[in-house]
């Protein structure tokens, strides 16, 4: 069997690919032409379904619900309506109950062209995500598009049950190239792509533990791993996130001087931090046992 | 940076029948159409919104040769480009009207 890239399909043939056969129905389909009445004014064209496809569907014969951004329109970057669909996914999914919301993010972060309505409409993402989960439905993240997952949407990446990125995928706050502007290129120099993977990639992610899982970069990869976290749920407990604070604090307090993610990666005890980047997904999760922040915490 | 709206309308078509479809992404050199059943007596309704001003004779001419291809009625096509070689929006066209007959998916 072919295997798709995830990386490079579009939001839609990623939902085709990724639920059962048929089973998608989508809402406010392009016939609808919800668009941007931001972009209108400013004269910009506008996509029909203004960059994210939405809907309901089956996975493995469970009903999910699922957002996927598009970045080739705009970076998915988010504005008005564009951040109403994916809060209405997640607000039906906290009346509606189902299996879980799939959120396929690949985007810049918020539409600078619509700034205010766009952030709030990245803040009424973040709210709507823990809202799904507060009713307990898991909610499902899958970062692998050319664009990754920035801004403000990394943010509300961080607020959802789990998150599955292939190594191509990237997850952040700024952007590389934000902060080589901000801060100029000596601090951060966004062509050098090799430090813009060890900065935000996958890898990097997962041995953070800010990504549950890594996949190899197809579909059917990205698929499999959607099954195994409707089947986990969602840990949502008290425990649980006093957990995930005490990680939070305890990798400030190790990493918080390294300038590099190999720096990390050698406090994590890779004695070849270089031959990270070369390894296939299967030996990189057999290598990372043992060798990633939780686990290491745990040691300690 | 503002949008041209072009509009073409074929008459003769034959009724094409098929679903809703739409193909491509608004990004940059790319286009998206949408591809919806209209009774418009076997004509064929094209409308472009394009950020690519003053190609009008160009578009009049991809259409028309579009329109020589399949002769599908009883169609609207609405598409929104984002500056879309001729080549590349012939092949979205073909994809959209594919697509709407249901030969692909």
């Amino acid at each position: 069997m072919m295997l798709r890239s995830y990386y490079e399909s579009t939001a839609r043939a990623r939902i085709a690919g990724l639920l059962d056969a048929d089973s998608f129905h989508e809402w406010l389909p392009a016939a609808e032409r919800m668009t941007s009445p931001h972009l209108a004014t400013l004269e910009q064209p506008a996509a029909f379904d203004d960059g994210v496809v939405i809907g309901q569907g089956d996975i493995a014969g469970k009903q999910i619900f699922v957002a996927a951004q598009e970045g080739g329109f705009m970076g998915g970057a988010v504005g008005e309506v564009h951040g109403a669909k994916i809060v209405g996914v997640l607000e039906r999914a906290a009346r509606d109950h189902p299996a879980a919301v799939l959120l396929l993010l690949e985007t810049g972060g918020v539409r600078l062209q619509e700034a205010n309505a766009g952030l709030i409409a990245v803040s009424e993402v973040m709210r709507a995500i823990l809202s799904a989960r507060a009713a307990g439905v898991p909610v499902i993240v899958a970062i692998g598009g050319q664009y990754g997952c920035f801004g403000g949407m990394g943010i509300a990446a961080r607020c959802a049950s789990a998150i599955i990125m292939s190594e191509e995928g990237r997850l952040g706050l700024s952007g590389p190239e934000v902060i080589e502007t901000a801060r100029g290129v000596e601090e951060y120099d966004s062509r050098d792509r090799a430090l813009v993977w060890r900065t935000v990639g996958g890898k990097h992610r997962y041995l953070l533990g800010e990504c549950d899982v890594i996949v190899p970069d197809s579909i059917e990869a990205f698929q499999q791993a959607v099954i195994k976290c409707i089947d986990n749920g969602d840990d949502w407990s008290l425990e649980s996130l006093e957990q995930e604070h005490q990680l939070l604090n305890d990798r400030l307090l190790r990493f918080g001087e390294c300038k590099d993610g190999r720096d990390i990666w050698r406090k994590l005890g890779w004695t070849d931090s270089d031959a990270i980047a070369m390894m296939d997904n299967d030996e990189f999760v057999a290598a990372a046992q043992g060798h990633s922040a939780k686990q290491t915490a745990q040691a300690n | 940076m503002a949008i041209e709206n072009l509009k073409y309308r074929f008459d003769g078509g034959k009724l094409t029948k098929g679903a809703t479809a739409v193909v491509g992404v608004l990004g940059s050199g790319n286009l998206e159409v949408l591809v919806e059943p209209a009774k418009l007596d076997g004509a064929c309704e094209i409308d472009v919104s394009t950020s690519a001003r003053g190609f009008g004779n160009i578009w009049q001419a991809v259409m028309k040769d579009f329109f020589a291809r399949h002769h599908a009625g009883d169609i609207r096509i609405s598409v929104n480009d984002a500056g879309a070689t001729p080549a590349i929006v012939s092949l979205r066209l073909d994809q959209a009207i594919e697509s709407y007959k249901g030969k692909h998916r």
